[in-house]
Parts: C-alpha cells; structure tokens; sequence
C-alpha cells in the first residue's frame, strides 16, 4: 500500500499521527520520530537523540514547534533539528509534504546532516 | 632535601576557627592544617541553631563546611577530641583521648560555654543552655514529650530559643533579671515594642525576676524566685550569657582574664599561639556576635600568610534577632545620655520605632522596630563614624513617602566604594558581588550566596545585597525577583491552582493562554504539573493529556537507555503466588527480557522489553500494573506479621495489600511509597516511606514524610489509632492533603518540612470534619480510576500509534 518515488515515502494519513504525540516510521533503512504539532503541521526527524548517550526521540513532549526529549530534556527545533542552547548538537530534518491527508517524507540528500 | 611546611593546628571546630583558616586558604597560606573541635561535627553555622528550633531549617542545613571541604584541603580533621594542654617545650598538643599532636603555630578558637547560674538544682535533668547542636535536640526532643517550658535570660539567645519552643507547642515564660528585654541591644522603647510583639506571638514573661533555685527531684519541675515564688516548668533552658572557653590557655599557661588576652594581631602571651572568636579578649572587650569574630580572623589570617594588614581595632557590634516577624536591629550606642543628640520615630500603629544617636554630629549608634530596611545603611554610617548631613537625615529619616524612596537607597549603594564590605562575616566586598551579577547573570540573592558567600553566615547584610543586585539589574529586578514554577511563567504553584479554580479553566492550553504563559504550549516542567493540578481539581471530568504526560507516564512503562523499557506488575503488599511467578517466567522467556530484577519494592521489574513488545507483554501477564512509572503509589512494603511471624503483632501482610488495593492508579505530586510492619521491628522500615506505618498490640502508629533517597530522611511520627478503619482514614486524609497542597514533584519529605508536621496534624489530627472531608475527596477521586494496561489494550488506535513502528 505504501509506495516509493525517488526516496519519497508516503508515511500514511494525517489522522494516524496523534496531536503532539510522537510516532515512529521506519522508511527505507531510516527510523524516524514524526510530530504533529497543535497546529496540524507534520515534522519529521531521524528517531536518534543527538545527546552523545543516544536512545530515541520520538517520546519526547512536543511544544510549538519544539520537543523536548524524552531521556535528557534538551530542547530541539522540530523545524531544523537544531538543539536549542545552552545544549549543543543536530539531528537529521526531513521535509515532509502534504497532499490532502496524505503524508510523505523525502529523504533525498536534502536532509540537513549532522 | 624537601621543605616541609610548618604545621598549623587549629584548636575548636567552630566558625571563627574554620573562617580563619578559609581566609588562609584564599591567601594561599602554605600550612600542614590539623583541626581538633570536641563537638562530633564539621563546621556548622552556630547562629543559625535558632531557624533549626523554629523548624526552618535542618542540621544538614546549616553545615558550613562538610567533611569533604577538610578532604579536599588536605586537611586533618579530629572530632570528638578536646584540647587540654599545649606543651610549649615539645611543641605539642595534648588532648583528651591521649593524642600528641606536634605544632609550629596554633590558633586557638575555643569559643564559649552557657554560663550556668551557680544555684541549687542546675544539674537537674531537664536543664540545658543553647549553645550547639546538642542542646538544640533535647530542646527538640522536651517538646515532644513535656508541656511548660522556662528560659532563664531575656537577651537575644534567651528570646529565640523561647520562640522556638513556643512553635514546637510548648507554654514558655521568660523569666528576666531586669525590666527591659535585650537590654544590652536596645532602649526601653523598643524593649517594650518587642516585649508585646512576643506577647502577641504568645511568650510569656517573668519580668524582673531573680531566679534562686532549680525545685525538682530528679528532673527539674519548677523554678524559685527571691521573692519565693514558684514559677512550674518541666524544662529549662539557660541563656544568661555566654563564658569563654580559656581552660585549654589557662592550664597551659598563657594570660587569660575573662577571655585570652591578645595583642592587635591575635597574639597570646604564648609564642606562635593565636587566639580568634568569642575565647578571645582583645583591648578588654570579649565578643559574643559572629561579626566581630570574623574580622578578628581576617587580621590574623593575612598575618599568618605575611600578607599586609591593619592591626585589630576592635569592631561596632550590631544585633538582629532571629525570629520570623519580629524585626529588631541595633548598632553601637544605643541609650541616649545628656551628651547624645536623638533623632527618633514611633509609629504605635505600624508598630515601628527607629532612633539615631548623635554625639558631636557623627552617628555613634541606631535602633531599628518593626522596619528594618535601613539597618545596612545605618550599620555602615555607625561603622565609619560618619557625619550626620542633610542628606543622610532624608535618607534614612525621610520621606517614606511614595516617590523616589528605592532611588535614594540606588543612590547609596551606588555611592559606595568598590573595596568596601558589604558582608562582613565573609569579607564579600561590594565590586566581588557587583562582579558576581554582571559575569554570571545572576538574579537572586541565593545566586550570589552561592557564589560569593556574602549573605551566608549571619544573613544580616542581605538587605544590602539585595540593593546591589537592584542596582545592577536596574529595571529587570523586579521581574527577576519572583520565580515562577519554570520559565515559562512568572506564577507561583499556588497562584496558579487558585487561578484554574477561580477561572474555572479546564485544558492546559487553557491555563496557558489564560494565564500569559511566555511559550504558549508550555514546557516540560509546567505542562505535566499543570496537567496533575487540573486532575487534582476535577477528578471526574479532567480529561488527562496523554500529550502532556512526560514519557514513562504516558506509556505506563519506564523508558531505559536504549529506548526499550521495564514492566512491573503489580504484587499487592509484596505478596505474589507460584502460579504468577510461573506465568511472569514464561512471558520473559518468550520476550527475550534482558533482565529480572527483585526491586527494592518487593516485587520484580523485567527490564528491556522492546517498545512493540510491551502491550503484548502486559496482555500474557494478565495482571495490573504496578505504576513503577508513576508520581503515584508505588508499593507498600510489608514485613511477615502475625499471620506467620512469632513476634508480630498485627497483620501487616493483609493491611499492606489491603491499602495498596485502595490506593493505586490515584496521580500524586510525585511518587509515593508506604510500609506496614506488623510490630516495633519494623523490617520493612517505614521510616523512609511517604507512610509508614508500625503495628503493636493495641493498634498501629503513623508515621510520614520518610525518604530514603536523594536527600534521606527519617519519616515523623504522626499519630497512633487503635482501629483499621481509623489507620485508614488517617491515611486518606494525609494523601489527600498532600494531593491538594503538594508542588508537582515534592516529595512529601520536602512537603512536611515546607509546611511544617504540626500544621498537617492540625488540619487532619485536631480537625475531625476536615479529616473525614479529605478522606471522602480522596474516595471520589480513587472512583474514577481504572487500569492503565487494560485500557490501552482495548484502544487500538492509540496503541498502536504509541507502541508500533510503521514501515514503508
């Protein structure tokens, strides 16, 4: 059901991501933690914590445009990956498109890569 | 042929002691350090044993200087150990437990004694002084247990300790030689303003009278005047005043009068012996306030390291009383005579009074009541002998009108030199705290405590840090000065709760919006807090925000650090069955659990089950979650009890399970752990649970605020009942309590400290209708729960958005 155009994944239906509740897609050999912010937007980030001990990020708590991880508390910029001071670090950002309810993802060299 | 540095010893533990050696250590002073002190603990801040009795502040508290600080100073610490002979002729120390300890130069800072009145029956029990920490537990080990109370000396250490027994419940008299109060600080008109401020806070005086004999058997139970008369008390606390410690100088023969005599740099008769703090006697005066001592140590430590220095000129002594609400302060000269100019104001309204004394036009002394905003301002001009001038009058006198009040105290601040010491115990100078703000951003008092020391000893400069800090910051003081529960917000946790009742708000975005939160979605640390406040309020209708639940809380399972995570089921009282044990075998088994841990809750945790794999975990085990996840009840611990156990007395086994039935899945503050002993053994230790509770023959005591991890403490006893249901009602009460007036994330050993233990019992032990009030919210509140696993099996749509991973 899932199909794959030039490394853009279609990820499912906007209703399948819950408000402000992470959830984690695994497209192509890329886990990632996908975000849907109170104002209906869709963030897609690499699903690995840029904290140098690692683990998940898709439990994080989601404000605005921001989460805040689930292990260490930093706050990261869903938009860019850019963890917000006085922590430092990135984690991988992907595009994501929306045609009426359909999400996708494109993972094409236009990810911003730590 | 190395260079072996000379070996300083320090003979008393105490502040002026260690304050004198810090200073060394700041100068960079090469010694061998050896501290000898005979109280069993490192350093503490002796004058603040007074917020210790008022309940304030723990021992833990005010511990200036940890064992840690001697370790990582290299230096040799002998407590429990009394100096009694310094030999000149070897070079050594002898002391009480048959150490010699050799020397090259000795600082002696003995400190003082109570001075115990020479009167029959003052080795009753029941007696003591208040000097150390010591005296300070049987203070607080009397109230417990007996009722009346008498301190003997009207002067700042008599005043605080009798406030202190007042808060812990006791009916106190002070019982003063003299009419006045403080008499040696202040003026007849403030003694008196004081003397019915205290009244009013519920102290009681025996003016005026000479205390002649301690009556009593055994234990004291009363106290004779000279004019026969017998006042009754069960406990008695001496504080006419304080004697130097000169024994140790005495037997080794160095000159002593009422204190060690020493020249203008801390010099004893004898060669290479010092002497700082309150043994010490200097151009005849002993002195018996912290502030004095530290700048004794400060001439002697630059001495010491060959650093330049002025000679001691003796200090301008100024007193604040440390009892909350009642505000005194005075510096220098304070009873007028024929040559004194007075400048004075009493307010009888706002109770304040505050006078000046003139001699010659320079201020030799000031009083302050009530309002002792400008004690700072005052004990410098007192200290420097400052002229008095016009504009002086109007700032300290003047206006205390609307405009322009806060300017003027900017315009003294500003006005001071950089090298002049605001925090004279610390010798903090004004550009070190200026620097301290600028350099790191500092916004609060505390900050610069912290950093710099000033304000930590005595505390009486902190209206003067504060200024400073108002100075630097300017316009962004006030903002910064009130603290809100995290960034995002200015409001306090309080203002926050009445605001969501009085708003009637429902939604965290609600209360956010509402509210003025500086990010609109919240953070972290307010968005789960507020989430808890708004369950707490509506029980019934709240719906909880899985969004706003931080992680293990919304998952029902602890997240590890790999991102698997650990399930906990349920063993009600610690109790399982072979069967459980068989089907929690099999399930780990079949999931490939890493590990199965025996938890220190008695039961088991099976850690690193793959997320996807938790709801089918949950599902084979088939029992209820254990909330190991949650700021809720965790487990209650139990030992064997009667049903098996020879000693016990009550069934611990059948009341802990019974209690954890009731309690589990209700949100709490923070988590929340009980015990049930079935006797006095007490093996499955409640005294570090949130409620722990001990059986014995005629029914059970309570005990709560227990903790035994980051900050440990020994749970209180709360109360004894003689029936289950009451032991329930009293449990009910307590959790509801602390639901209702708990910070997110407080524990209830920090609640009981923050609240106090006595107004706990008032509102649940004192108050029946209350009790059962609280115990019928909590049961309202318990309807509405149900099992998390159960629930999240049932919904498929959540569950699988939260547990499974899609691939595409």
């Amino acid at each position: 059901m899932m199909e794959t155009v030039n490394n853009e994944f279609v990820i499912g239906q906007v209703q399948d991501f819950l408000p402000q509740i992470g959830r984690v897609v695994l497209a192509g050999n890329v886990e990632l933690a996908v975000f849907r912010t109170s104002d209906g937007s869709i963030y897609a980030v690499e699903n690995r914590n840029p904290h140098p001990k690692g683990g998940p990020l898709a439990e994080g708590i989601v404000s605005g445009k921001y989460l805040y991880d689930p292990l260490y508390d930093w706050k990261i910029d869903l938009r860019t990956g850019e963890v917000q001071a006085p922590d430092q670090g990135r984690v991988a950002a992907y595009p994501v498109t929306l045609n009426g309810d359909s999400v996708s993802v494109s993972l094409n060299g236009t990810a911003v890569h730590s | 042929m190395s260079l072996e540095r000379e070996k300083l010893v320090l003979i008393g533990n105490g502040m002026a002691g260690v304050g004198t050696l810090e200073q060394i250590l700041k100068l960079g002073g090469a010694y061998d350090i050896t501290v000898i002190g005979s109280e069993p603990h490192p350093n503490y801040n002796r004058i603040m044993l007074s917020y210790v009795l008022e309940g304030s502040k723990t021992i833990e508290d005010i511990i200036l200087n940890d064992l840690g600080w001697y370790a990582d100073n290299h230096i040799t610490l002998h407590t429990g150990t009394t100096a009694v002979r310094i030999d000149e002729a070897s070079r050594q120390i002898v002391t009480d437990n048959g150490l010699n300890i050799p020397f090259d130069k000795i600082i002696i800072a003995t400190g003082s004694n109570s001075f115990i009145l020479p009167i029959p029956g003052n080795t009753k029990e029941g007696v003591v002084g208040f000097r150390d920490i010591a005296d300070c537990d049987a203070m607080l080990a009397a109230a417990k247990q007996y009722r009346t109370a008498a301190v003997i000396g009207g002067g700042l250490l008599g005043l605080e300790a009798a406030k202190g027994l007042v808060g812990l419940g006791m009916d106190v008299t002070v019982v003063h030689l003299l009419e006045d109060l403080m008499e040696r600080q202040l003026d007849h008109t403030a003694s008196s303003m004081l003397k019915a401020e205290l009244e009013r806070q519920g102290v009681k005086f025996a003016m005026g009278k000479q205390t002649v004999e301690l009556v009593g058997e055994e234990r004291v139970s009363g106290l004779r005047f000279s004019d026969d008369t017998v006042l009754p008390a069960e406990f008695v606390v001496m504080a006419v005043g304080i004697k130097p410690n000169v024994q140790l100088a005495k037997d080794s023969g160095i000159t002593v009068n009422r204190g060690i005599v020493v020249d203008d740099f801390m010099q004893t008769s004898m060669k290479n012996v010092y002497s700082v703090g309150e043994c010490t006697e200097h151009r005849g005066v002993c002195y018996g306030l912290v502030a004095p001592l530290f700048e004794q140590g400060m001439v002697l430590a630059k001495h010491l390291c060959g650093a330049a220095t002025q000679p001691y000129e003796g200090s301008v002594v100024a007193t604040k009383l440390k009892i909350s609400g009642v505000d005194v302060f005075s510096a220098g000269e304070f009873t007028e005579t024929a040559e004194h100019t007075v400048i004075s104001s009493k307010d009888e309204w706002k109770r304040t009074y505050k006078k000046i004394l003139l001699k010659n036009n320079v201020i030799v002394g000031a009083v302050l009541f009530g309002d002792i905003t400008d004690s700072a301002a005052l004990q410098k001009l007192v200290k420097q002998g400052a002229e008095m001038t016009d504009e002086i009058y109007a700032d300290v006198m003047g206006g205390s009108g609307c405009c322009g009040g806060g300017a003027k105290k900017g315009v003294s601040v500003a006005a001071m030199a950089d090298e002049e010491i605001v925090c004279g115990c610390n010798g903090v100078t004004k550009k070190a705290i200026v620097d301290a703000v600028t350099e790191n951003g500092f916004t609060t008092v505390d900050e610069i405590k912290a950093c710099t020391g000033a304000t930590r000893s005595c505390g009486g400069c902190k209206p003067m840090v504060e200024q400073i800090l108002q100075y630097v910051l300017g316009d962004s003081f006030q903002e910064s000065a009130k603290q809100g529960i995290c960034s995002c917000t200015t409001l306090s946790r309080d203002e926050i709760v009445a605001e969501i009742q009085a708003k009637g708000l429902r939604t965290t975005k609600e209360v956010m919006h509402v509210l003025d939160w500086k990010q609109p979605e919240g953070c972290s640390k307010c968005r789960p807090a507020v989430n808890y406040y708004l369950g707490m309020l509506y029980p019934d209708t709240h719906e909880d925000e899985k969004e706003s639940r931080f992680v293990n809380e919304r998952m029902s399972a602890n997240i590890q650090k790999d991102g698997t995570f650990t399930v906990v089921p349920r063993m009600y009282g610690g109790v399982t069955t072979p069967e459980d044990l068989k089907r929690i075998a099999d399930v780990s088994i079949k999931y490939d659990v890493k590990v199965v841990k025996v938890t220190g809750g008695q039961r088991l945790d099976l850690i690193g089950v793959k997320k996807e794999d938790v709801p089918k975990v949950w599902e084979e085990l088939d029992m209820p979650s254990g909330y190991a996840y949650a700021k809720s009840l965790r487990t209650v611990k139990t030992c064997v009890g009667s049903q098996f156990c020879r000693f016990g007395t009550q069934d611990s086994m059948g009341m802990g399970a019974l209690l954890e039935r009731k309690y589990e899945r209700l949100d709490f503050p923070a988590k929340f752990k009980m015990a049930v002993n079935g006797c006095p053994r007490n093996c499955a230790e409640s005294c570090t649970k949130d409620i722990g509770i001990v059986g014995n023959d005629g029914g059970w005591e309570v005990f709560i605020g227990g903790n035994g991890g980051i900050k440990p403490r020994i749970a209180d006893s709360f109360c004894k009942v003689k029936t289950d249901e009451e032991l329930v009602e009293v449990c009910s009460a307590v959790m509801q309590y602390y639901r209702e007036t708990g910070n997110y994330l407080e524990r209830t050993s920090e609640w009981v400290e923050r609240l106090g233990l006595e107004q706990i019992k008032s509102a649940i032990l004192d108050n029946a209708d209350n009790r059962k009030e609280l115990a019928a919210r909590i049961d309202f509140a318990l309807a509405q729960v149900s099992d998390p696993w159960q629930k999240m099996l049932k919904d498929d749509k959540t569950r699988t958005a939260l547990y499974e991973r899609t691939t595409v």
